[in-house]
């Protein structure tokens, strides 16, 4: 049984070769038969009716997810979506390698690869760099179902601000959400691609959050294998549940103890009574007294009180 | 170049892979031999190579260089190699007027800039000749080595996107190869260059990495190289993703053999 709390998990944990550059540090992984990626399990499609559809893959030098992100990519098309892909890494023929011209047709690829920063200044690369570029992702307009892919979620979280990715992300998968007359059937499902080694645990753990499923690529002697995560579509309540109820004890106060506890002054508590009370000791204040009883072998000398020691 | 590493590379001068980029690393070891492999390999190849050389100069790298039998003067002369050389270059940035563009401008400015200018200079250096007939075969970039820019004050961001134009440029448009060595710190907890490391591992193509033994240094046996193919474009062939063998450096050749089985050992 999956021990990490979630369910559909299918992580059977066995142990993990090291990786290759530098030691572990990665997840351990499951051990399932290498197959060539062009075949996705239904399970880690979303879940139909849920508001949106996002899935991050998380790669690493050794067992790289971006044909994993491809095969996810083909499945989408083949079902009939638009698929718009913010391509950072890989330049655009590389990435339609291996598609057919059906597939390739449906694809729409937004090349951030060539001149992402825009240093040749030829004018040909995309306005406003990259944030910009997954802006206008967010402001498309076209109907029907669409996915976008993002290759990759690295790229842009070493390149701009993880708090702005995060908001940015956020939109564009609550997208729907924005279109008045938005149909049950119009979702918009977001891959992206992530490598796990070159972010801390904070940024990885927002992305993480924002995604519906996480497919973690690794693998141990030679076999890779991917530990799928999903995390079901979480209820919202109505109205919040009031915790002060059923309890057993009295949080409540009555009038009469309500103003005990308002008249009482504390201790420690410095007012302008006590200040003149410390000022002015007043008649009946008892002041201290010192009661000195010398005993036989004290000599008392006032005019050279420390007679007595011997120096 | 070596022999039997190509013969474990499976390549040979005529035959030259197109479109790579291939990442050296070296981990409690020093993996220079391979830079030299590298550059001898595609003079050797009639490659065009523009060295950017930042941690020995020229005299060590030709001195070497004659070993495996070329002439870094010679290509250098003829327009075949292009030569940065870092450590005597850089004092010029310093001495020439602002405005002229210098390819280790950064170490100029007083917060981490980016590569721009060197991106320009290979650029430069690497761009066809206009003329129709190609006089080389397609045109290389070494670098000697990435992890000095990190100590230089660049980021690792900067550097990462410096390899990243060059792959669009000198790999992608001009369908030339790129081979860069980064030092792998190991145990100390250097978290820029790890960053540099592993981005440079998910653009490769190949990655070459030499480490020192786990039980320590050896007369006979030098180290351990790890190789490991990434990205081919045939998903489907059943070729060796990763092999490991170790190795003995002399003097004029690196000999290599499978784990355990050093000559001196059987």
């Amino acid at each position: 049984m999956p021990s990490d709390g979630c369910s559909n998990s299918l992580a059977v944990k066995a142990a993990a070769g090291a990786q290759f550059l530098g030691p572990n540090r990665g997840p351990r992984l499951s051990k399932n038969p290498r197959a060539p990626l062009t075949e996705v399990p239904t399970t880690t499609s979303a879940h139909p009716g849920s508001p949106c559809g996002s899935a991050s893959a998380k790669d690493s030098v050794e067992w790289e997810g971006r044909s994993l992100l491809k095969a996810l990519i083909k499945k989408s098309a083949l079902c009939g979506e638009q698929v718009h892909i913010l391509g950072c890494e890989v330049s655009e023929e590389e990435f339609r390698e291996g598609f057919d011209s059906n597939i390739n047709s449906r694809l729409v690829y937004h090349d951030l690869f060539r001149d992402p920063l825009n240093w040749s200044k030829t004018g040909e690369a995309l306005p406003g760099g990259p944030l910009e570029a997954l802006r206008a992702l967010c402001r498309r307009t076209d109907p029907g179902p669409v996915t976008i892919a993002l290759d990759s979620l690295s790229w842009l979280l070493l390149h701009l601000p993880c708090t702005t990715l995060c908001q940015t992300l956020h939109t564009l998968s609550r997208q729907d959400s924005c279109h008045g007359d938005s149909s049950p059937g119009e979702q918009v499902h977001v891959l992206g691609l992530l490598h796990e080694e070159l972010h801390g645990p904070g940024p990885l753990g927002a992305l993480s959050s924002l995604a519906q499923t996480e497919v973690t690529l690794s693998g141990a002697l030679g076999q890779a294998s991917a530990h799928i995560l999903y995390r079901r579509p979480q209820q919202r309540p109505s109205h919040q549940m009031d915790p002060t109820t059923h309890l057993t004890f009295n949080l409540r106060l009555s009038k009469k103890e309500r103003e005990a506890k308002d008249s009482l002054t504390l201790p420690f508590q410095f007012s302008s009574e006590k200040q003149q009370a410390l000022l002015c000791p007043g008649l009946g204040q008892p002041t201290s007294h010192i009661f000195y009883e010398p005993d036989a072998y004290d000599d008392l000398d006032q005019e050279d009180p420390d007679d007595d020691l011997d120096v | 170049m070596f022999p039997e590493l190509n013969n474990l590379l499976n390549t040979t001068p005529d035959q030259v892979e197109q479109g790579k980029l291939t990442l050296l690393c070296d981990a409690k070891t020093d993996g220079s031999f391979l830079v030299h492999h590298f550059l001898s390999f595609y003079l050797k190849a009639n490659c065009k190579v523009c060295f950017v050389a930042l941690i020995q100069s020229f005299s060590h790298y030709n001195i070497v260089g004659q070993k495996l039998g070329v002439s870094l003067t010679t290509a250098r002369e003829c327009g075949q190699l292009v030569f940065l050389e870092g450590l005597k270059s850089a004092v010029d940035v310093f001495f020439r007027p602002q405005e002229e563009p210098h390819p280790l401008q950064f170490l100029r400015e007083a917060n981490s800039g980016n590569l721009q200018p060197l991106y320009e200079f290979v650029q430069e250096a690497l761009k066809p000749m206009d003329s129709g007939e190609a006089a080389w075969r397609c045109p290389v970039l070494l670098v000697d080595d990435l992890s000095v820019l990190l100590s230089l004050g660049v980021g690792a961001v900067a550097v990462l996107d410096f390899v990243h134009y060059c792959r669009a440029t000198v790999c992608r448009e001009w369908k030339g190869n790129v081979v860069a060595l980064v030092h792998d710190s190991g145990d100390a907890e250097d978290e820029e260059n790890d960053i540099l490391l592993n981005g440079l591992g998910h653009q490769s193509h190949l990655i070459l990495r030499a480490e020192g033994l786990a039980t320590g240094f050896c007369k006979d046996v030098h180290g351990q190289l790890r190789i490991l193919w990434r990205r081919s474009s045939q998903p489907t062939a059943q070729r060796d993703r990763s092999l490991t063998y170790q190795y003995k450096i002399q003097d004029k050749n690196v000999s290599f053999f499978a784990k355990g089985m050093s000559p001196a050992v059987l």
